[in-house]
């Protein structure tokens, strides 16, 4: 179960467990399963069964209902557990098959049960180990070792006197004066001044062809000033703005 | 510059100095630096470590004196963690996941290891809690297995050793001794 690898646990809390108060309503208490061999070890303790004679059919059911519980719950199935799944199913019927009668003796039939066991085993002892690293941690956060030493190292700001300071400073002056000064001049032009040219454009001719207007002006700001000075003319003065064709010039006329 | 001759020290001296060097030390230091910078010989040393490990042990203090990941540490002893922690401000460290620990088991008594012979062992796919592991710094990659596939092969780190408190990987306790059995 992938998605389940961030959560911390607590060996003794975080069991899971079914709640069979009737056979038919199983509630579950989710816990987190390391993987389908987890999960097969988890039934196979809830069914007091003996690892070496693990009841197949019983326990493929229980593994099934898990599985499908799962799936109920919307847990992402991952892969590995279908495939547990697959295995059981393949030994429950290898084992509902008639022995083969041409083996010798007892020994010699080989259990279909084994290769399961042994993984199981092997899983149970790397599992004691993980419970076994837990503790080891748990102990380890208990111990406590001294703060950081400032050293130079592990300190970005490393001791610097006033002699250190000053002969930065100079070399900024230095690189200070090799810039270029460069002046911008701002032209201001005011909303009013603005409102007296065009007043004065458009009595002259009568008439001001917007797009020519604008096209005299260089910046931004003229722009903007220009704009704002012709709405406002419009709105207080007798000036109407006109347009003869979709897209075509926009003429300031006098009425 | 040492110009006057060098005074021969005396056993209590040298124990005092190895402490102040492992006091200061960020790392558990080893026999071999505290020898270099003692510029006595290791069997001096480990005779002052010895002496030194009494001491503590007799004086039953705050501090412990433990040999780490191949070194020796002053640390807090466990006892009084609650105490240090309130002071710290701190919290014990998010755990790691049962999956995780699984696979850092796997690969502590197998390494180097591969994916495939975690998968094996845990029947399920691992490269998450590996990627956790890496994040952590618990494990190290140790470079591609001559087999199909060349799968990166993975190992404790140094880290490991610190953070689970272990002297080296010997003691760790042998995986047969989790043979119990499933009742």
């Amino acid at each position: 179960m992938e998605q389940a690898e961030q959560l911390s646990f607590d060996f003794d809390k975080v069991q899971p467990h079914f709640n069979t108060e009737s056979p038919d309503d199983i509630k579950l208490t989710l816990g987190e399963f390391s993987g389908p061999l987890d999960l097969l070890l988890f039934l196979i303790k809830q069914e007091r069964a003996n690892i070496f004679d693990i009841p197949v059919a019983k326990i493929t059911d229980e593994y099934l209902k898990y599985i499908r519980l799962m799936k109920s719950l919307d847990i992402a199935l991952a892969a590995d557990f279908i495939v547990m799944a697959a295995t059981l199913i393949e030994i429950k019927s290898k084992m509902l098959l008639p022995r083969e009668i041409l083996a010798e003796s007892e020994d010699e039939i080989e259990d279909p049960r084994q290769e399961l066991i042994d993984r199981l085993l092997e899983h149970q002892k790397f599992k004691n180990a993980a419970e076994m690293l837990y503790e080891r941690v748990t102990i380890e956060q208990a111990v406590f070792r001294r703060g950081q030493i400032e050293t130079d190292a592990n300190n970005t700001e490393t001791n610097a006197n006033v002699f250190d300071l000053l002969t930065v400073f100079q070399k900024i002056l230095a690189r200070h004066k090799e810039e270029v000064q460069l002046e911008i001049h701002r032209e201001e032009i005011s909303l009013a001044e603005m409102l007296k040219t065009l007043r004065k454009r458009i009595f002259e001719a009568k008439e001001l062809n917007l797009l020519q207007f604008f096209a005299e002006l260089h910046t931004r700001r003229e722009l903007v000033t220009a704009f704002i000075a012709v709405l406002e003319i419009v709105r207080t003065e007798s000036v109407k703005l006109t347009q003869s064709a979709t897209f075509g010039a926009i003429v300031l006329r006098k009425i | 510059m040492e110009i006057e001759e060098k005074q021969p020290r005396s056993i209590s001296e040298i124990v005092s100095i190895v402490e102040a060097l492992i006091f200061v030390a960020d790392e558990p230091i080893t026999v071999k630096l505290l020898a270099e910078v003692l510029e006595e010989d290791k069997e001096t040393v480990e005779a002052a470590i010895a002496e030194l490990s009494g001491e503590y042990d007799r004086r039953e203090g705050g501090l412990q004196l433990r040999e780490i990941a191949g070194g020796w540490q002053i640390s807090t002893r466990t006892e009084f963690h609650d105490e240090v922690r309130k002071f710290l401000k701190t919290r014990p460290n998010a755990k790691l996941s049962l999956a995780a620990l699984e696979t850092l088991a796997v690969i502590a008594y197998k390494q180097p290891a591969t994916i495939p012979e975690i998968l094996a062992i845990r029947g399920v796919q691992s490269a998450s809690a590996i990627k956790t592991l890496l994040d952590k710094k618990l494990i190290v990659a140790k470079g591609r297995k001559e087999t199909v596939g060349r799968p990166m092969q993975y190992g404790t780190s140094k880290d490991f050793l610190i953070q689970f408190g272990l002297r080296d990987l010997s003691e760790l306790p042998s995986i047969e001794d989790f043979e119990d059995l499933v009742q």
